[in-house]
């Protein structure tokens, strides 16, 4: 393990007169789901050895709403809303990068109409462009000829059209990018958004992430690649009940560079 | 004596035209019954989607077999009707093949016509093994049960029949024209129709006659009842599939809309120099209520969609909730959106255009919670939908009702919603300790 992470906030930069190239969103999962936890840590090693200059907001970040919009408490999306909208704003935000699709969505495209527009990117896009501007460089010893499959997370793709990105970068690591039967725009969702991750499912006759990750088994990956902590949980829960998880990991793109780069 | 069948004809196309336009006067206003919404921004993509999604049947060849068979029978349809004004022609001034003095364009047009009649009774046919030997699984789920059924079977009879009619009324007349018939130029070309012709060798001139004119009649009185069944059937998509695509939603589909009346009110609760304790702000347009509970409360544009679906169930067969067995159907949510609109524009009718409560609503009477609890609101059916169809946002306004108007969300999702109020995040943890995970090991 690398040694300890440097993670600057906003208002330490602010105080020492700087201002950082962009804002992490870390999000409420990146910050305190114990799987999505190791997720942010991945990413900042990254931006870390990049010498990338980042901050995140820490104590002063607050969850965007998306849950509470999705589930139909508008009052309460907007209050979260403009409440983060406030601070960023006092802090000139310009960019963000967030590591999870459902803030990337709402702060990209619901912010804008209450006051707060950003240019917002998802961390795969934002790495692929460190990639491609020679900023961070990979190898891909570690995954050679390994399968990995990738799950689109709906927030990422449907919702915002960011297919490729994820993809590039897989290709990137000279491993053998596999695609379930459905993928891209009819990709099956794992389950967890419209805030159905904070509740019970309805009855069925199955869990839609048992669904998916049959649909991901159907590949036989030694990876399932996942862009979203809530896609990463479902499917890694999919993953135990069919008692794979020693055959096959379920991990963030940030991860898999992360490990390729022995960070 | 002579002009009764032109006194007849224009008798039949006043009735059959005037009942139409009395229905999509009735389709006009209840789809106005629908809250405004704001759809004139960026026409110059609305119209280019118009042109590649419903003129163009982009989306529908996602599913090729579906797709191709579709296209025959949509390009078949309107192609053909260019027939259907020569028969209007004719028919009013009692002249018979009327445009014949196309000469060679008129062959052309003529078998054109034959072989995409042909091409639509193989489309049609293989449609209806599909729903009804292959019984394909999307057109099978509960909602199907009874009239959508049926409607869909109809159609394709009525599309059958029309087409055999068209055929039937050609060969005899190319019979007629061999026979030297009076009356009967010689005009067309009949690539298909000539060999269902050999069937009618034996009979004589008057016997064919009878069997041209009864085609002849039976095809643009078929033509008028299949135009008034439209405004009854799923059908109505051939018509509406074209607004649709122009309303349908623009930008990405993650984006729900923001309700304005909330914006204002939070605002004003965030304002550290609003007074706190001054009367409620008369912002005059905070709506009666949040969120939708009947069709009314849903913006035209929904009612529109609810109109046009055309119960493919492609939405429904993408749909994870579906898929794993949830009583979820975005289809069905369409389809209860349209039955609900259907009987309040009937008690409109019988009230002289006013509403009277009836007791029911959209929610619980049509659309249960239990349906509204399981979408994940993950897009697949709007990505799905061929005619643009948004059978989600239906779903997010029936959930806002049920939350900001009745406090009425499943028990787990107030304590995520209690968490984000207290500690900005959907769990019990301290917003003090967002950034512990940069220290811990
Ligand atoms: C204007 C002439 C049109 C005609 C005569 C026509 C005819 C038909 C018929 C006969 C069916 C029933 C197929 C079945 O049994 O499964 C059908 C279904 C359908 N039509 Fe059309 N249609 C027309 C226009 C359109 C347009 C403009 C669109 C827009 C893209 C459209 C979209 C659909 C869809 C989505 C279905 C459901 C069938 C499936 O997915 O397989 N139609 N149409
Ligand atoms: S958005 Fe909801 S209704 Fe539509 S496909 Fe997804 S889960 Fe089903
Ligand atoms: S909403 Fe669209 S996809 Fe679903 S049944 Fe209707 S037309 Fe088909």
């Amino acid at each position: 393990m690398a040694d300890t992470l440097k993670v600057p906030t906003m208002a330490e930069m602010f105080a020492a007169g700087e201002k950082p190239e962009v804002l992490f969103w870390v999000g409420c999962a990146g910050s305190f789901d114990d799987r999505a936890k190791k997720i942010t840590k991945a990413f900042v090693k990254i931006l870390n050895k990049a010498n990338i200059s980042f901050a995140v907001l820490g104590t002063e970040e607050s969850c965007t709403g998306d849950p509470a919009k999705r589930a139909g408490n508008e009052f309460l999306f907007q209050m979260q809303a403009v409440t983060n909208i406030e601070v960023m704003n006092a802090y000139e935000i310009k960019k963000i990068v967030t590591t999870c699709p459902h803030c990337f969505n709402t702060i990209k495209n619901e912010y804008p109409g209450l006051g707060g527009t950003y240019e917002v990117v998802h961390h795969t896009q934002f790495l692929k462009q460190l990639l491609e501007e020679g900023r961070i460089t990979m190898e891909g010893g570690t995954f050679k000829g390994k399968r990995i499959t990738f799950h689109d997370p709906c927030y990422l793709g449907r919702a915002n059209g960011v297919y490729e990105a994820p993809r590039e970068l897989i290709r990137k690591l000279d491993a053998e990018l596999v695609e379930m039967k459905s993928c891209k725009q009819r990709g099956l969702c794992c389950g967890a958004g419209g805030a159905q991750m904070f509740k019970e499912p309805e009855k069925g006759n199955k869990d839609v992430n048992i669904e998916r990750t049959e649909q991901a088994l159907e590949t036989t990956p030694h990876i399932i690649a996942a862009g979203c902590p809530f896609c990463n949980t479902m499917m890694t829960d999919g993953v135990k009940n069919k008692e794979k998880e020693g055959e096959i990991a379920v991990m963030d793109i940030a991860e898999l560079i992360a490990k390729a780069e022995d960070l | 004596m002579q002009y009764i069948p032109n006194i007849l004809f224009v008798a039949i196309l006043i009735v059959g035209i005037g009942y139409f336009a009395k229905n999509i006067g009735k389709l006009r206003r209840n789809i106005l019954l629908g809250k405004d919404t704001e759809v004139s921004d960026d026409k110059p993509t609305r119209w280019r989607n118009m042109l590649r999604i419903a003129f163009g049947q982009s989306k529908m060849v996602v599913r090729p077999v579906a797709g191709l068979l579709h296209v025959i029978v949509y390009v078949g349809f309107i192609i053909i009707n260019i027939e259907v004004l020569e028969i209007v022609i004719d028919g009013i001034f009692g002249t018979h093949r009327i445009f014949e003095g196309l000469g060679p364009v008129y062959d052309f047009l003529i078998a054109s016509f034959e072989i995409l009649a042909l091409l639509v009774i193989i489309a049609v046919i293989a449609f209806w093994v599909r729903r009804n030997i292959i019984k394909l699984q999307r057109f099978l789920k509960p909602e199907m049960k009874g009239w959508p059924k049926k409607d869909g079977n109809l159609i394709l009879y009525i599309e059958l029949v029309l087409m055999l009619l068209f055929l039937t009324m050609n060969a005899a007349d190319f019979r007629l024209q061999q026979l030297g018939a009076e009356h009967y130029v010689q005009a067309g070309s009949f690539p298909v129709s000539q060999y269902i012709s050999n069937w009618f060798t034996g009979m004589d001139i008057s016997s064919l006659i009878l069997l041209e004119r009864t085609a002849w009649w039976l095809h643009i009185v078929g033509i008028l009842f299949f135009l008034n069944y439209l405004y009854f059937s799923k059908h109505l998509h051939i018509l509406l599939a074209f607004p649709n695509t122009f309303y349908g939603k623009l930008g990405p589909k993650g984006k729900f809309q923001n309700l304005e009346a909330v914006t204002k009110e939070v605002k004003l609760m965030l304002d550290p120099n609003a007074d706190p304790f001054a009367a409620p702000a008369d912002t005059g347009d905070v709506p009666s209520k949040f969120g939708a509970s009947d069709v009314m409360d849903l913006s035209w544009v929904q009612l529109l969609n609810a109109y046009t679906c055309t119960e493919c169930g492609r939405c429904t067969s993408e749909c994870p909730a579906n898929q794993t067995g949830k009583k979820l159907s975005p289809r069905k949510i369409m389809m209860d959106t349209r039955d609900r609109l259907e009987e309040v524009g009937k008690i409109l009718d019988a009230n002289k255009g006013e509403f009277k409560e009836d007791g029911k609503q959209l929610l619980d009477d049509y659309i249960t919670r239990e349906e509204l609890w399981a979408c994940t609101s993950c897009n697949a059916c709007v990505e799905a939908c061929p005619v643009s169809i948004d059978p989600l946002s239906i779903i997010m306004d029936m959930r806002q009702y049920l939350v900001m108007e009745q406090s009425a969300a499943p028990s787990d999702l107030n304590n995520m919603m209690g968490n984000i109020e207290n500690n900005g995040a959907p769990w019990p943890f301290n917003q003090m300790d967002r950034l512990n995970w940069s220290t811990e090991s």
